[in-house]
């Protein structure tokens, strides 16, 4: 095929139409209001594995946002109620067969509900897209991330310690790895030696590390370790989604942003503007909320069984 | 030699891994949603022939390898060495009989060959994909019988033994796909 066509058949982009129409549908009919929020921001994302693409703005530095959370956040902040984003969003250096730098996510906040109570929204609204004949048959699974992760390396990932973990990736991985971080240990092993062995059909891992909570409020078990409220969503072994009973505290907020650019400078990356719009809205109040980002390439291409996500864009990278 | 980060990762790409020339066959990018984005490779050892499952963070790199794969003419073996020479510089290359291991049963002097060359000596031999070559002994051939099934073992000339229909008789010629070791037709 040449390049100047797009890579996904007028098939695949029909059904893609048919989604994003079924979504805005499915959240008319819940009253989730639909929000198009701002693709470019004076700040970008202190997260310290994903990277934001810059673009210059009458002389000055402007990024292309790697999510809509923050802006989402501000609007729950200001009362909007239950909202949900179906846009873009960029990350730089990300392609592959699953990834491409610019690609399509659906994220939505449900005031009052906790993250369990969202992944069962989800887990409707996935079987909901992916029936076609009224008969759905989705399978639905949910795990902890410790006992998926104790079910195949007989760890505790919450008590393990760091060597332990570090011995384990350098095993898996290669040795490199016997410098690494908590997470990027846990991070390796999961991706390598859980996530194809998870269950068909979608899968909920929840209660994700304490040191991987991102955006997540952070819990103590009745064990007494601390875990995140962070889960994620694999279709068909293929991670789709990611959630949070989301985290309120700006102080803890500011604590996690400050950390993260002290992980960027030790790494040599650009140290990321914080964002103190969404600390701002943090201490007026945010509503108690969960919120998840689907990613709708993912899903499409698991819908169709395609293998690339060059087949379920118009257009990616590689041709544009 | 130039170094390769993973993102530069192409299937065919020559590498040093481990002190060991490598040729690279996949390479898998992995990213967990908020995790360290790392490549999942699958590279051939051109020493060993062994398939190796590696995982590199993204951005490591590694040496390219001095490894080019050049047609040569296979001139003659004393024995000890095999010789190859570049058509156009007329140049000769002495292989190795671990190079040309896999190649020998299909080895007829004058046959085109690919060689790898590894910092300039053959590395390994890879022979036309398809040769006709003579059997030098099988069963009677059962004449008339061409269009039942069946087959029957015959080696050829440079000692390779492929299946042959039970037709053909010592002294025919045959062709033969040297991939697969499968018999492709009679060459009258």
């Amino acid at each position: 095929m040449s390049d100047w066509q797009p890579g996904a058949s007028i098939k695949a982009l029909r059904r893609r139409a048919q989604l994003m129409s079924l979504i805005r549908n499915f959240f008319t009919h819940q009253s989730v209001m639909e929000v198009d929020v701002p693709l470019l921001s004076k700040s970008g994302v202190t997260d310290i594995n994903i990277d934001s693409i810059c673009a210059t703005l009458s002389g000055s530095l402007a990024y292309l946002q790697t999510s809509p959370e923050y802006f989402m956040k501000r609007l729950l902040a200001s009362g909007s109620g239950d909202i949900y984003y179906l846009g873009k969003a960029f990350r730089d250096g990300e392609i592959g067969n699953k990834h491409n730098p610019e690609f399509t996510l659906l994220e939505w906040y449900r005031c009052g509900w906790d993250e369990h109570q969202l992944m069962f929204e989800l887990a409707d609204l996935v079987s909901q897209l992916m029936d076609r004949d009224g008969a759905s048959d989705l399978k639905v699974t949910k795990i902890s991330y410790e006992d998926c992760f104790h079910d195949k390396f007989g760890l505790n990932p919450h008590q393990a310690s760091l060597s332990d973990l570090q011995d384990l990736a350098a095993a898996t991985g290669s040795l490199s790895w016997a410098g690494e971080t908590r997470a990027n240990c846990l991070d390796l092993m999961f991706s390598l030696k859980v996530e194809p062995q998870l269950p068909e059909g979608l899968v909920f891992v929840y209660d994700y590390p304490a040191c991987q909570a991102a955006l997540a409020a952070i819990t103590t078990t009745e064990q007494g370790y601390k875990v995140s409220r962070r889960f994620e969503g694999f279709l068909n072994g293929v991670e789709i989604a990611n959630g949070y009973f989301e985290l309120r505290d700006p102080v803890e907020q500011r604590r996690r942003f400050d950390l993260d650019n002290t992980a960027r400078q030790a790494t040599g990356k650009p140290v990321s503007n914080i964002d103190t719009k969404l600390l701002d809205a943090m201490h007026s109040g945010l509503p108690a909320c969960a919120g998840v980002a689907l990613g709708l390439d993912r899903l499409l291409m698991s819908d169709l069984e395609l293998k690339s996500i060059d087949q379920v864009i118009p257009f990616s990278w590689l041709r544009c | 030699m130039a170094n390769y980060s993973t993102n530069e990762f192409r299937s065919g790409l020559k590498v040093m891994l481990d002190n060991d020339p490598c040729s690279i066959l996949e390479n898998e990018f992995v990213k967990p949603g908020k995790g360290q984005a790392f490549n999942r490779v699958k590279l051939r050892n051109l020493k060993t022939g062994r398939v190796l499952d590696k995982t590199f963070k993204s951005g490591e790199s590694l040496e390219g390898a001095d490894v080019i794969e050049m047609d040569m003419q296979y001139l003659y073996s004393d024995g000890d060495f095999w010789c190859f020479m570049e058509p156009d510089t007329f140049e000769q290359h002495q292989a190795t009989e671990s190079a040309v291991a896999d190649a020998l049963i299909w080895l007829s002097e004058q046959d085109i060959c690919v060689v790898t060359l590894y910092n300039g000596s053959p590395l390994s031999v890879t022979p036309p994909n398809h040769v006709e070559l003579e059997i030098v002994e099988t069963d009677p051939g059962l004449r008339g019988d061409t269009a039942q099934g069946g087959s029957k073992p015959a080696r050829l000339a440079t000692g390779a033994v492929v299946k042959v229909p039970l037709f053909l008789d010592q002294g025919d010629m045959v062709k033969v796909d040297t991939r697969t070791g499968e018999y492709q037709g009679r060459v009258k």
